[in-house]
C-alpha cells in the first residue's frame, strides 16, 4: 500500500476516533478507531450483525455516533448532514432511481450541486464512457444487466469525485460468475480513478482480492487491521484466524514447548505443535488447509514436528479449490487438507490411508 | 378439446353477473340518456329529434356559468385535497409503523362509516349562525356578533375537500409505500436537498398515486349533489342541481339528459387532460387504486 497524498498537509481522507453506536443499552459500534489513506481500498470485513453497517450509515450521515469523531480530510463530520458530506455511498440494493434514465441518475448529484442541465449531462454521459457505458445515457434502468447496474451505481458516486466512496455490499445480489468478474472491475476502477473506497462486506474473498487493508469487525469492535497477508498468515485474534480463509481448528490445553513454541494436548491426549502466546490453559489451534503436506510414505514429512497418519473420509472436488477430509486418530474432527490436482494424490480415492503433516509454524495456538 | 365448451360456460357463468351490472345498470341507462338527450318537445306529448337541448345549454348563460364554475370549483378541490393528502399519506407510509399505521388509516376510514348525508349535516351543525363555531367565537369575544359560515363557496369547498380525503390518501399511501427507503438515502447521499429528493424522487414515484387519487376525487367532487346543495344553500351553483331541476323540478326529461352528457363529456375531458399533463396512462393508474 503507498500513500499517494504524502505530499498533501492532511494524510488520511477518513479518521474514525473512538466512535461508539449504541441502540439502548447495546452498543452496535463499540469505541472503533481507524484511519484510511487517499486512494487506498479499506474493507471492514465481519458477519451479519457485527455492526459494519451501522459503522458505515455514520460515516454516510445516515446515523449520529453516540460518541467519538468522525473526520474527513480532518474536518469532523459531526451535525454535517448526510447532503453535504464529500461522501457518497454505493447502496446495497443500488438504490438507483426508477423514476430517471441512467444518464439522469449520473447527472442527479450534478445538478443537485447547481451544476447546469448541459454540463451535467455531458458529464455524466464522459463519466458512462469511463465505466464502458457509452451511450447507454437514454436507457430506463430496469433495463440493464445487474453488472451494468453496478456500474451506474458506482458512474453516480464518482462524478461527484468525493472524497471516499462507501461500498456497502453491493455485490450480494449478483450471481456468483459477475461477483468474481464485479471484484476485479471494482479493483480496477478504484486504481484508474485513484478514489479512496471503503467497503463493507460479509464475503472474506471479495475482501482478500480488493483490498489494501481489512478491519475484521466482530460484535462491535475491530478484532485485527492490516492488509489482506497479515490477516491470513498472522491472525491476531481467534476470530480472525476463523473468519479469514478456511481453517482447521482443534481444542485443547496449550503448554510452553522447550522449543520456545507451544504445545497443545488435545482431549484425546494427541500433543501438536505450533506457535502462540498462550500457556497452560484452554486454547485453540488453527491450521490452513493448504499449510498441511499429504504423503502416502511417511518418510516423505520426516522432519515435521507433527506427523499423523489417517484415513480418507471424503473427497471435496472443487477444481483447483479440492481438498480432502481426513479421519485422523486423535483428533475429533476429520483433518481439511488441500487436495493439488497437479500432484500424486489427484485420484485418491475415499478409504485410501494417507498421511499428514504440518510445521510448528504453521500452527497458530491462542488463548481461548 | 372435449372439456373446452364446459370451461367456456363457466367462464361464461363467472362473468355473467358482472357484464349483467354493466349491461343493465351503466350502459343501457346511458344509452337510454342519450337518445333522449335528442329528442324535442314539439307539442305536448310529440317529440323529435333535434339539438335543441344542447343549444339551450349553450344560449342560457346561468346554465354554461355553473358547469364552467362547477368544472373549476372541482379542479381547486382536487388540488386542495391533493396537498392535504400528501403529507398525510408520506406519514402513513413512511414514518408510522405497525399499529399506528392501521389506527391512522382506521381514522381516515371512520367519517365514512357514517352516511354522506349525515356528515354534511354535521358540518352545518358546526357551521350556521347558530352553530358550534360561531358560537364559540363570541363566547370567547372574539367576535361580537354571531357569524354565518354557510351558504358560501368556502363552505362548499370545506365540505368537498372533507369529503375527497380518504380517496386521495389511500393510493397515494399505497403508491409511496413501494418507495425503497435506499433510494430516498441515496438521493440525499448525492448531494439532493429535502426539495430535491421530494420534487425528483419521491413525487415521480409517487405520480401512479397522485393521478389516481386525483381522478377518484375529482370525479366524486364533479358528481356530488348533497354537498353543495346543503353546505352552498342556494349559492351553491352546482351543475348537478341544474340536472336535478331538470329531471324533478320542471319535469323536463330530455333537457336533464342533455345536462347528463354534458357533464359525463366533461369530466372525461378533464381527467384525459390530466392523464396527458402528467404523461400517465389509464392502465397503471388504476392498477395504483
Amino acid at each position: 500500500m503507498t500513500i499517494s497524498g504524502a505530499s498533501m498537509t492532511q494524510s488520511t481522507d477518513l479518521d474514525l476516533v473512538n466512535v461508539t453506536k449504541r441502540f439502548g443499552s447495546h452498543a452496535a459500534v463499540d469505541d472503533v478507531s481507524f484511519s484510511v489513506a487517499p486512494g487506498e481500498f479499506f474493507s471492514i470485513l465481519g458477519p451479519s450483525g457485527c455492526g459494519k453497517t451501522t459503522l458505515m450509515r455514520m460515516i454516510a450521515g445516515f446515523e449520529n455516533p453516540t460518541s467519538g469523531d468522525i473526520r474527513i480530510r480532518g474536518t469532523s463530520m459531526i451535525g454535517v448532514p448526510a447532503n453535504k458530506r464529500p461522501v457518497n455511498m454505493v447502496f446495497q440494493s443500488l438504490a438507483l432511481f426508477p423514476m430517471m434514465s441512467v444518464g439522469e441518475n449520473v447527472a442527479y448529484g450534478l445538478s443537485c450541486r447547481g451544476v447546469s442541465r448541459a454540463e451535467a449531462g455531458e458529464r455524466a454521459s464522459r463519466m458512462l464512457e469511463r465505466v464502458g457505458l457509452k451511450g447507454f445515457g437514454e436507457r430506463r434502468v430496469t433495463a440493464l444487466s445487474g453488472g451494468q447496474r453496478q456500474r451506474v451505481a458506482i458512474a453516480r458516486c464518482l462524478v461527484l469525485e468525493p472524497t471516499l466512496v462507501l461500498l456497502d455490499e453491493p455485490l450480494g445480489a449478483l450471481d456468483l460468475k459477475l461477483r468474481e468478474h464485479m471484484k476485479i472491475e471494482l479493483k480496477q476502477l478504484q486504481a484508474t480513478f485513484n478514489t479512496t473506497f471503503a467497503y463493507i462486506t460479509h464475503d472474506q474473498s471479495e475482501a482478500l482480492v480488493m483490498s489494501d487493508r481489512i478491519a475484521v469487525m466482530n460484535q462491535g469492535r475491530f478484532e485485527q487491521v492490516g492488509s489482506p497477508r497479515e490477516l491470513y498468515h498472522h491472525p491476531a485474534t481467534p476470530f480472525v484466524a476463523s473468519f479469514v480463509g478456511e481453517t482447521n481448528r482443534w481444542q485443547g490445553e496449550a503448554a510452553a514447548a522447550p522449543q520456545g513454541g507451544v504445545s497443545v494436548r488435545l482431549p484425546s491426549g494427541t500433543v501438536i505443535h505450533g506457535q502462540g502466546r498462550a500457556a497452560d490453559k484452554a486454547s485453540l489451534a488453527f491450521v490452513r488447509p493448504e499449510a498441511i503436506a499429504l504423503a502416502q510414505d511417511p518418510s516423505a514429512l520426516g522432519g515435521l514436528p507433527n506427523r499423523f497418519e489417517g484415513r480418507v473420509s471424503a473427497v471435496l472436488f472443487d477444481g483447483a479449490n479440492s481438498s480432502l477430509l481426513i479421519e485422523t486418530a486423535g483428533f475429533g474432527e476429520p483433518v481439511r487438507a488441500v487436495l493439488p490436482q497437479a500432484g500424486p494424490l489427484a485420484g485418491i480415492q475415499v478409504g485410501a490411508p494417507i498421511h499428514v503433516g504440518w510445521t510448528a509454524d504453521a500452527m497458530k495456538v491462542f488463548a481461548t | 378439446m372435449s372439456r373446452k365448451p364446459g370451461i367456456r360456460f363457466t367462464l361464461f357463468l363467472l362473468l355473467a353477473p358482472a357484464v349483467l351490472w354493466l349491461g343493465l345498470l351503466i350502459v343501457l341507462p346511458h344509452v337510454e340518456i342519450l337518445v333522449l338527450s335528442f329528442s324535442e318537445r314539439v307539442a305536448p306529448r310529440v317529440y323529435a329529434f333535434g339539438f335543441g337541448n344542447y343549444l339551450e345549454f349553450f344560449t342560457e348563460p346561468l346554465y354554461w356559468r355553473t358547469f364552467a364554475r362547477t368544472a373549476i370549483m372541482s379542479i381547486l378541490v382536487t388540488a386542495l385535497t391533493l396537498v392535504l393528502a400528501f403529507p398525510i399519506a408520506l406519514y402513513i407510509a413512511r414514518v408510522a409503523q405497525g399499529r399506528v399505521k392501521a389506527m391512522l388509516l382506521l381514522l381516515c376510514l371512520l367519517p365514512f362509516w357514517v352516511s354522506e348525508l349525515v356528515r354534511t349535516l354535521g358540518w352545518m351543525m358546526l357551521l350556521r349562525e347558530t352553530g358550534v363555531v360561531s358560537y364559540l367565537l363570541q363566547a370567547t369575544g372574539l367576535t361580537e356578533q354571531r357569524i354565518e359560515f354557510l351558504y358560501n363557496d368556502g363552505a362548499v369547498i370545506l365540505g368537498l375537500v372533507y369529503g375527497g380525503l380518504l380517496f386521495m390518501i389511500v393510493p397515494l399511501a399505497n403508491a409511496l409505500e413501494s418507495l425503497e427507503p435506499a433510494v430516498v438515502e441515496a438521493g440525499f447521499d448525492l448531494g439532493g436537498s429535502r426539495w430535491t429528493v421530494l420534487r425528483r424522487i419521491v413525487v415521480p414515484h409517487a405520480m401512479p398515486g397522485i393521478v389516481a387519487g386525483s381522478i377518484i376525487v375529482f370525479m366524486l367532487t364533479v358528481g356530488n349533489f348533497a354537498t353543495p346543495v346543503l353546505l352552498g344553500g342556494k349559492n351553491g351553483l352546482w351543475f348537478t342541481e341544474q340536472i336535478y331541476a331538470q329531471f324533478i323540478t320542471r319535469f323536463n326529461w330530455p333537457q336533464g339528459a342533455a345536462f347528463g352528457m354534458l357533464l359525463l363529456l366533461l369530466s372525461s375531458a378533464i381527467v384525459w387532460a390530466g392523464l396527458r399533463l402528467t404523461g400517465q396512462s389509464l392502465g397503471t393508474t388504476l392498477k395504483q387504486a
